[in-house]
């Protein structure tokens, strides 16, 4: 499998502290790949990172090895990624269906003067609907955000980046604040996604679900990569369950 | 027409045409597409003294002259806009502040525009004032279908996104910082439009017409229509161009008036008056299905 998305030498630091440092990794094209680390880790920034929305202080992200680093964040969208973020922000005047019936017209919103002759929406809707299905909430489709529970918001955050047709699936923490079961359905999701072809870059603390669904995972902590390979292989190295242990200890005494 | 109106009718009905255009252009901007413009009146301004500098000083005919002047208030907007709309959320605000006091400040200073005892005898356009008037109305209906048409492009879509959350904008690949552009654009463009036509209705014209107080009236139009309803700031814009005319004291207080009715707006309604009856409407239906349910129950 040949690397679809590369993160080189990537550092990232807010003031004097490091949150990133020297982070490489691959993410190969039809990978479900999972980025783990205990609560400040880096994860988050290193998602950040990639879609430009904190500025690394040096390192190199290539997407199909066209840097992106340069790119603003909506260029950085428009090249490939297609993000899900860990606080659901749907648009709050659409609906479910609007939210991601307006993302699907990528296309059409490119720059205003094209934008200002486009009207036909009918494609968009069409695509829309199955997306919602997919994700399991076309039920919800006329619904306004503030009128469903955020396990259908999480999902609208897939389906919306999915509209986008996007190269890798950025999926931050998708599974938080849900209850196991709802983990457990949205994680068989993305994995069926996994397996209809997308590559995924998953960040969660769901270590069960990463466990059982990812292919590949990267470990990160303190801002630096400390393991990386086959979720039991990884798991099993002594430095990531330090970490993992001891931040469980650390929470334990606080 | 001239004996069903009479010259005082024919007056104040161009004075709302021009009111109307002058609301739904600060509306492409504030209320399709979420930027607070403090100094809208400024690029009314801009578009009555380019079309006076090319009527009366350089004798281009009115429609040229318009339409130049449209387009220099859409050119100082891009270059405002440029220069603000890429910095910071709420920057835009702070800047067509500065815009406001700018124009009247470096108006007052031109002795060419008149300075301060601003310019009279601006060139009557030929039309006769029923003639004048029919067709500034025809463009403030222009220019409520065009804002039709923006809300149902993809353009009009864009904007709302915008207006909801940038930073989902730009998640799902909108050039945030471009379409703003766009809006304040085409809003300071059909600003200028309505500057000309006050311009050669009224004849004469002042930096201060086209101040702060001007600039508050217009955005606390658009907020008590509505921020965003077309429907509801054409009908702000006549109601609130009409109440200095009836109530005398409105007109001397017109900063406390207009300030008061901005601030109650956003502190009690800020989805306007489009936002009330909306969710009157929504109230009524939800009591007409509980009876509808108490009915089947019985």
């Amino acid at each position: 499998m040949s690397a679809i998305l590369n993160i080189r030498d990537i550092t990232v630091r807010f003031g004097g502290v490091v949150a990133v440092d020297n982070v490489n990794f691959d993410v190969p094209d039809g990978q479900l790949l999972g980025l783990i680390g205990p609560n400040g880790a880096g994860k988050t920034t290193v998602m950040r990172a990639i879609t430009g929305i904190v500025s690394p202080e040096k390192g190199e992200i290539r997407l199909n090895g066209a840097p992106l680093h340069h790119l603003p964040t909506h260029q950085r969208v428009r090249a490939g990624l297609g993000l899900s973020q860990q606080l659901v922000r749907p648009f709050r005047s659409m609906s479910l269906v609007e939210n991601v019936r307006f993302t699907a017209g990528y296309a059409k919103t490119r720059g205003p003067l094209g934008a200002l002759v486009a009207l036909d929406r009918s494609a968009e809707a069409r695509r829309a609907l199955e997306l919602l299905e997919r994700v399991g909430i076309a039920a919800q489709a006329d619904a306004r955000p503030d009128e469903v529970p955020l396990g259908v918001l999480k999902r609208l955050e897939v389906a919306r980046a999915l509209a986008l047709d996007p190269t890798v699936l950025l999926l931050d923490e998708p599974l938080a604040g849900l209850n196991s079961e709802e983990a457990a359905t949205l994680a068989d999701t993305i994995r069926a996604l996994n397996g209809e072809g997308f590559t995924i870059l998953l960040i969660e603390h769901n270590l069960g679900e990463v466990m059982r669904i990812c292919d590949r995972l990267v470990v990160l902590d303190n801002g630096r990569l400390i393991g990386e390979g086959a979720p039991r292989d990884v798991m099993a190295e002594p430095t990531v369950r330090a970490a993992y242990l001891g931040t469980e200890a650390s929470d334990a005494a606080a | 027409m001239e004996g069903l109106l009479n010259v005082y009718q024919i007056s104040l009905l161009t004075t709302l045409a021009v009111a109307v255009i002058m609301a739904l252009s600060l509306n492409l901007i504030t209320g399709f597409c979420g930027q607070i413009s403090l100094g809208h009146a400024a690029f009314q301004g801009i578009g009555a003294y380019m079309a006076e500098i090319l009527t009366k000083q350089a004798g281009f005919d009115f429609a040229s002259a318009t339409l130049i002047a449209v387009l220099f208030s859409a050119g100082i907007g891009f270059l405002v806009g440029l220069a603000s709309l890429r910095v910071r959320e709420d920057f835009l605000a702070i800047t067509t502040m500065g815009v406001a006091f700018l124009f009247v400040g470096f108006v007052n200073q031109q002795p060419r525009l008149g300075a301060e005892e601003g310019i009279a005898n601006i060139p009557d356009p030929g039309l006769g004032a029923t003639g004048y008037m029919v067709m500034a109305l025809v463009l403030a209906l222009l220019v409520a279908l065009f804002s039709v048409y923006v809300r149902r492009t993809w353009l009009g879509a864009a904007f709302g996104s915008i207006a909801d959350d940038e930073d989902t904008a730009r998640i799902v690949g909108i050039d945030v910082a471009r379409f703003k552009l766009a809006a304040f654009v085409m809003g300071t463009g059909l600003a200028g439009l309505a500057g000309s036509i006050y311009a050669h209705q009224v004849k004469i014209i002042q930096a201060t017409d086209f101040g702060f107080i001007p600039s508050i009236t217009v955005l606390s139009i658009v907020v008590f229509g509505g921020i965003g309803s077309i429907v509801g700031v054409i009908f702000a814009a006549v109601l609130l161009t009409m109440l200095p005319l009836w109530f005398q004291f409105i007109g001397d207080y017109k900063l406390l008036f207009y300030g008061g009715l901005l601030f109650l707006m956003m502190r009690f309604a800020p989805q306007g008056l489009a936002g009330l009856i909306r969710s009157g409407l929504d109230a009524m239906r939800r009591d007409k299905r509980n009876d509808a349910r108490v009915g089947d129950a019985a």
